[in-house]
């Protein structure tokens, strides 16, 4: 290579890149792959966090839902645990997934911040996580009362998420009650 | 009415940012030195009218003016006056100012400390300051104007600061970091001036390195501080957690470590010159790209501003823009052929080659590591987070990888030197580095392994420094007279070395030695820790400004003596409802006790509580206090002043050569 291309390098490589600036701009890491919206809760059988059972798709359907994918080593979902409490507390039903975490570590947290969850899911290998097409934690999907996942959130549900988006569709899923929604 | 005067005098910075980024620039192409002999007047009133601005902003907030639309969203009357101060850059709008404030300032400087720069170069200089900061007062103005009114509709009270936000650190924190980004934009603009008039020379080398060592300073005392606030306000002892923001900020951090190292072998012996001019256009341009991926929304982060497309659009163009366009400069006018300098392999030379090489891959493995999700996502291959292991497993190995690099370095000779030299000179250390290894940790209840490397390998640093300067002093007529003969330079590195080796064995020793119990307690219990007797002595309700606490007093006793009364908090802020942990730490120089409280636990007044032993935590951050001092020290070299003595001679030179 010619001793002046070579110091192209740089630019190209920085060209590449932007390109991928560019199209990160109108990707929004928050949303949804529209794959799984309107789809059904993927089936699964994993443990219940801290009891000797297993916890399957049809013990979590049958009413609207939220679940959120949680784990100790993630800094936001600590940021997010107080307006879990809040909802949880307003009888809305949370059930956790415990994604890729440790189980002890994970029950220290819960008696520590305290236990918004109906029950945990433990995801330890994210196998679930897998199949729901989780991004990272935290994300909280909206389940309604047939199974069927009706909105994701990426990031932390704060009471702004809550109000504005959360809360008005649970509203609407309870108004539909178990036989509205597009299929099971 | 003092918003509106505000807004007018970032419209007039913006005006004067336009003109030193255009006409000076011109002069310097045409020739014309009354075009250039404009750049420092403008330089000085671009920062004026920017100071103006912000200290307009700043009174709005004092003065819970909630009619400005960045006051209502980020204060309230019920916060404490020096919060409701650094709430100023507690947002998006309010930092950007702060931003161009800090590079408003630097290019002034750079027009005040430089008059004896040849003036053809100087004016390069500031224009594409200039031009910088005509990028981010456009910005600003044209999608983030920190004045904009809600009008009608004024709010009777503010949403109040965001409460992690309310923190002495936080106050400091942001300016300094802003401090170190902005700064490495004066070696960029050297790079670039230097590149515009196609000389790439020692003397270029020599005026960029002050500038670049304090920028680099700033930076670390920036960062450090940001892992100390984590500390301590996240409530649950981390330091650090590879998070994007973090990482932002970290990266050229890292590009400038390689940069100031490199600086000084341009400098010395005139190599690696488009190497370091390189380096110089990374440093400032992954400070921008810090910028872009807190404000775009591309990624998601703890730290994030409120996110916006078309200002990540906006953004990107400019990134584009500056990187692109110095890439191409570079490109087209970096020498292509290597210098006719040369050195052999066991010289100085090569082991700041080697130090380059280390932190270019570490920037690189951070960069790689932040942008993966990213790249995937554009991709269609899914969505990935890529978290601490992934950085941990990379980063540990090279850092230790560069301390051997480090103890040579110093102790080297410039061109050639012979391993035999080495040989005798660090044989001794050598010894008694790994006899400290081997014995200092056995202090500690159990003994590791990884600590018997990181104390190794740090006293080796140490004790390799220690005898450099024992062989500098020695042939003084006394001890005082030897090492006051030796120069601000060589101390800035002595002390930054030292800083570093501080810092890794922090690293190591609170990592592997750290013990943490989460357990619940209640008023009158007991928990032993490393031999510290933890007792929750009794519950209190506590009262601040704008929240109300719940305060547990624990007692801690060693021996039957009290070592420290602490008194972490539970606390909610009044205006948001938001609950926040308060930790209370006894801090030492060789262990923190730490403790957090978590949640009350039924009716008994029990309460989870989280109890740490950290030993030696704080030498992490007093290694990045001292590599700061070392690199402020080094301003001090009276070469950089000579320098301004001779400059004049380059430049009559530079005239007419380019």
């Amino acid at each position: 290579m010619a001793p002046r291309l070579k110091l192209f390098l740089p630019l190209i490589i920085f060209a590449v890149m932007s390109i991928f600036l560019f199209r990160g701009l109108s990707l929004d890491p928050q949303s949804l792959p529209s794959a799984l919206i309107d789809q059904p809760l993927p089936e699964f059988s994993l443990p219940v966090l801290g009891q000797d059972r297993l916890i399957q798709r049809q013990d979590i359907v049958g009413e609207p839902a939220l679940l959120n994918v949680w784990a100790t080593w993630c800094v936001s979902c600590r940021v997010e645990h107080p307006y879990l409490l809040q909802i949880g507390t307003s009888g809305v039903p949370i059930y956790g997934i415990n994604y890729k975490d440790e189980d002890a570590a994970a029950q220290r947290w819960l008696t520590e911040l305290g236990d918004p969850y109906r029950a945990n899911i433990t995801d330890r290998e994210g196998t679930l996580g897998l199949d729901l097409g989780v991004y990272g934690a935290p994300e909280t999907y909206l389940v309604d009362a047939n199974g069927v996942i009706r909105y994701r959130h990426v990031g932390v549900v704060d009471e702004r998420v809550w109000q504005t988006i959360l809360q008005p569709l649970y509203q609407q899923l309870i108004a539909e009650g178990g036989n509205g929604g597009v299929g099971g | 009415m003092i918003p509106e005067i505000g807004h007018f005098a970032l419209i007039i910075g913006f005006s004067l940012a336009l003109i030193l980024a255009t006409v000076p620039a011109w002069g310097a192409w045409r020739r014309n030195s009354r075009a250039m002999a404009l750049a420092p007047g403008l330089a000085v009133g671009t920062m004026v009218f920017v100071s103006i601005s912000f200290i307009c902003l700043c009174i709005a907030f004092l003065q819970d003016d909630f009619s400005v639309k960045v006051v209502a969203s980020n204060s309230n009357s019920l916060l404490p006056p020096i919060y409701k101060f650094s709430a100023v850059w507690g947002n998006h709008e309010g930092s950007l100012l702060l931003w161009a404030l800090i590079l408003s300032f630097w290019t002034a400087a750079v027009a005040l400390f430089s008059s004896q720069l040849p003036l053809l170069m100087l004016s390069r200089v500031l224009s594409v300051m200039g031009a910088i900061g005509v990028g981010f007062l456009s910005f600003m103005l044209l999608t983030s104007n920190p004045f904009a009114r809600l009008l009608p509709g004024t709010p009777a009270d503010g949403n109040d600061l965001n409460p992690l936000l309310q923190d002495p650190g936080l106050i400091i924190h942001p300016p300094l970091l802003y401090m170190g980004y902005v700064g490495f934009s004066v070696a960029f603009s050297f790079a670039i001036a230097a590149l515009l008039g196609g000389r790439l020379d020692a003397s270029w080398a020599r005026w960029s390195r002050p500038w670049t060592n304090v920028a680099w300073a700033f930076l670390t005392l920036g960062i450090m501080l940001g892992s100390w606030w984590a500390y301590y306000e996240l409530g649950w002892g981390g330091w650090w957690f590879w998070d994007p923001v973090e990482n932002a900020s970290f990266m050229p951090w890292l590009a400038g470590t390689a940069l100031i190292h490199s600086l000084a072998a341009t400098e010395k012996r005139g190599l690696f010159k488009s190497w370091t001019v390189l380096l110089a256009i990374f440093a400032f341009s992954l400070s921008l790209l810090g910028t872009f991926l807190v404000r775009s929304g591309v990624l998601t982060s703890v730290h994030a501003f409120a996110t916006d497309p078309a200002r990540g659009l906006f953004i990107l163009i400019f990134l584009a823009f500056v990187v692109g366009g110095s890439l191409t400069l570079y490109a087209l006018r970096a020498p292509a052929v290597s210098s006719r300098v040369s050195f052999e392999w066991v010289s100085r030379e090569s082991l700041i080659l080697c130090n380059n090489v280390v932190f270019l891959v570490a920037t690189i493995t951070v960069l790689f590591g932040t942008l993966f999700p990213l790249i995937m996502d554009a991709l269609g291959a899914g969505k990935y987070s890529v978290g601490p292991p992934y950085f941990n497993a990379v980063f540990v190995p090279l850092m230790a990888l560069l301390v051997p690099f480090m103890g040579l370095g110093p102790v080297s000779r410039w061109k050639r030197d012979s391993t035999r030299r080495w040989q005798s000179e660090l044989a001794v250390p050598t010894i008694v580095a790994v006899l400290c290894g081997l014995t200092l940790p056995l202090l500690n209840a159990q003994y590791n392994v990884w600590v018997a490397l990181a104390v190794a390998l740090s006293s080796w640093l140490l004790l390799g420094l220690l005898r450099d300067l024992w062989y500098r002093v020695r042939g003084a007529a006394s001890l005082s007279v030897g090492l006051r003969r030796i120069t601000p330079s060589y101390w800035g590195m002595f002390v930054a070395h030292l800083g570093f080796a501080a810092c890794v064995t922090g690293v190591v020793a609170t990592s592997q030695y750290n013990i943490e119990h989460d357990l619940k307690m209640k008023p009158g219990d007991i928990e032993v820790i490393a031999g510290y007797e933890f007792r929750f002595v009794e519950l209190v309700p506590a009262r601040g400004a704008n929240f109300v606490a719940d305060e547990a007093r624990v007692e801690v006793t060693r021996h039957g003596e009290v070592v420290a009364l602490l008194a972490p908090q539970k606390r909610r802020y009044l205006a948001t409802g938001q609950i926040m942990t308060e930790a209370d730490i006894d801090g030492g120089l060789f262990r923190d006790l730490y403790v957090a409280m978590g949640e009350p636990i039924g009716d008994d007044g029990a309460w989870a509580m989280r109890l740490h032993y950290k030993p030696m935590v704080r030498w992490m951050w007093l290694g990045a206090i001292l590599m700061a001092f070392g690199a402020f020290t080094t301003v001090a070299d009276k070469r950089y002043r000579r320098v301004r003595a001779v400059a004049s001679a380059p430049a009559s030179e530079a005239l007419h050569g380019a």
